[in-house]
């Protein structure tokens, strides 16, 4: 084992992994922290907390952490490299292994232009590749990016992401590749309502055996409505969201749309756990944490392992 | 070259509001091609400026010269004959100009007519577009000759982020992937596995990060 990280152990252990999101309050309300994450407690391993996310100023990834970590839980620090440079990165990381954070994920964020700060400036003095590279050195040579030994390295458990419908589709294998090169442990995946085409990423994968370097998470967003499917199809960049997704919740009265989208979700989970070298789901509920423990609990996957 | 852009008339005429008698340098190099700042955006400037003034009952006397470099101190130095007849100076060159300008005029005001934008290339008439940012260790020769630190609106240098989309940027519809360009580059070549050699860290210290940047060339310094 590398880490003292739950989800490591229980990707360990063989057993199907679960993690999901909070994303923290705009404001100083420690209360809606913990609120959300209480709602998660005993259906995930872990709890990715997003940092500033679509660039959008909320309360710090680290601070959020730190309170899920208290309750008990077992919370995932989300870094992206667009607000600040490897000083602050790696002294937030030497602050959250100290407060008992052992997972992370490394991102490097939307762009500015799409949140409340588009004027700020834009950092990016490392990239996320680039930062799993740091991460790594910190944990595995007790190594700051500047060269220096650091005393009582942090040994985290490393995320990133993976989008298999971005373009170009001939590359997302080799980038994928690239991440395990840098020293990923585990990805997840942006949300799959493509089956067809992350089936056929994953061939690519398999091709490559970067299955069996890498623990993948598929990602899963039960849509509420119609309306949220024509959105996600229409306005978010890097998204697939098939015709007949949106058909299929068009199909039926609004009232029933959300209870379709579950049942979508949890259909959409049977199918991909048959996929070979998927090791888990990360479900990302924007808003709507509170089903969370249904879909898992509908897709098979309680009780959660114990470790 | 390096490329610019007027400023907005009313914000001009603010600059200069106090002055009656203004000597108007344009410059002969990089902001004549981008047709920002060379004799005939002088001549232009010139003359909207005095109507401008003469709408609001007043007068402005304008001194028009155009350097061959306003960046160079030998070129600057021609500004002498004509400078005593002004109250104050526009540039029209580049941010370069305008501090040579007030380097070498200590006592008179200085005053920018156009906003730098980058350094770029023209893309087609009338359009041009950024192409490098100066970071001091070029890097071309492993990017297939398109630079992400300019041209990757989040300067991946490992890219493509997930918001490339058709080989567009998520930014803007009308913004290249720089990466898709390069990717695509790089096949032309038949250099694909050169994708998945990872771009360490960047020293930003030959950038702008390492503060104000100098180059010394002993074989050619007085």
């Amino acid at each position: 084992m590398k880490t003292e990280s739950r989800l490591e152990k229980v990707l360990a252990s063989g057993n199907l992994a679960v993690t999901s999101e909070c994303g923290p309050p705009r404001g100083a309300v420690p209360e809606k922290v913990k609120e959300k994450a209480e709602l998660l407690r005993g259906a995930v391993d872990g709890i990715n907390v997003t940092d500033n996310q679509t660039a959008v100023v909320r309360m710090s990834s680290l601070a959020a952490c730190i309170l899920i970590a208290q309750m008990g839980l077992d919370p995932i620090l989300q870094m992206v490299t667009r607000d600040r440079n490897r000083l602050a990165m790696q002294s937030d990381i030497l602050g959250a292994y100290a407060h008992g954070i052992h997972t992370m994920l490394c991102l490097s964020g939307d762009h500015p232009q799409f949140g409340d700060h588009p004027m700020a400036a834009n950092v990016y003095d490392l990239d996320s590749i680039q930062l799993i590279q740091v991460v790594r050195a910190m944990r595995d040579e007790g190594k700051f990016q500047g060269g220096d030994d650091i005393l009582n390295p942090p040994k985290m458990f490393i995320g990133a992401a993976a989008n298999p419908f971005a373009d170009p589709f001939e590359l997302r294998v080799a980038r994928l590749a690239k991440k395990v090169k840098a020293g990923v442990d585990f990805i997840q995946t942006q949300c799959i309502y493509n089956l067809d085409k992350f089936e056929r990423w994953m061939e690519g994968v398999r091709d490559r055996g970067l299955h069996e370097q890498v623990y993948i998470l598929a990602g899963i967003t039960p849509m509420k409505s119609a309306g949220m499917a024509k959105y996600m199809k229409n306005r978010v960049p890097g998204m697939d969201v098939p015709d007949e997704v949106v058909k299929r919740l068009s199909g039926v009265p609004k009232e029933k749309q959300a209870e379709e989208g579950i049942r979508m979700a949890v259909e959409d989970m049977q199918r991909l756990k048959e996929v070979e070298g998927v090791s888990g789901f990360h479900i990302m509920a924007i808003e709507w944490e509170q089903k969370v423990p249904e879909i898992v609990e509908r897709a098979g996957l309680l009780p959660r392992p114990v470790v | 070259m390096i490329t610019a852009e007027r400023k907005p008339l009313e914000e001009i005429l603010a600059l200069i509001e106090p002055y009656d008698r203004i000597l108007l340098v344009g410059c002969n190099e990089c902001v004549t091609v981008c047709a920002a700042g060379g004799r005939k955006e002088v001549a232009l400037l010139s003359s909207a400026l005095q109507m401008a003034r003469m709408k609001e009952g007043k007068t402005l006397d304008t001194v028009e010269t155009t350097l061959e470099r306003q960046c160079d101190p030998e070129y600057v130095e021609e500004l002498v004959a004509s400078i005593d007849r002004a109250d104050a100076v526009l540039s029209m060159a580049c941010g370069c100009g305008v501090q040579e300008v007030a380097k070498r005029f200590k006592e008179k005001p200085v005053f920018p007519a156009v906003n730098t934008k980058f350094m770029g290339a023209s893309e087609r008439q009338g359009v041009w577009a950024e192409r490098c940012q100066g970071c001091g260790d070029c890097l071309l020769g492993l990017t297939g000759g398109i630079c992400p630190i300019a041209r990757c609106s989040k300067r991946l240098l490992n890219g493509p982020c997930g918001g490339s989309s058709n080989g567009k940027c998520e930014i803007n519809p009308d913004v290249d992937c720089a990466w898709q360009l390069i990717w695509d580059r790089l096949k032309a070549l038949g250099l694909e596995s050169r994708y998945e050699d990872i771009a360490p860290p960047k020293d930003w210290r030959t950038s702008r990060d390492g503060g104000p940047r100098r180059i010394i060339r002993e074989d050619l310094a007085s």
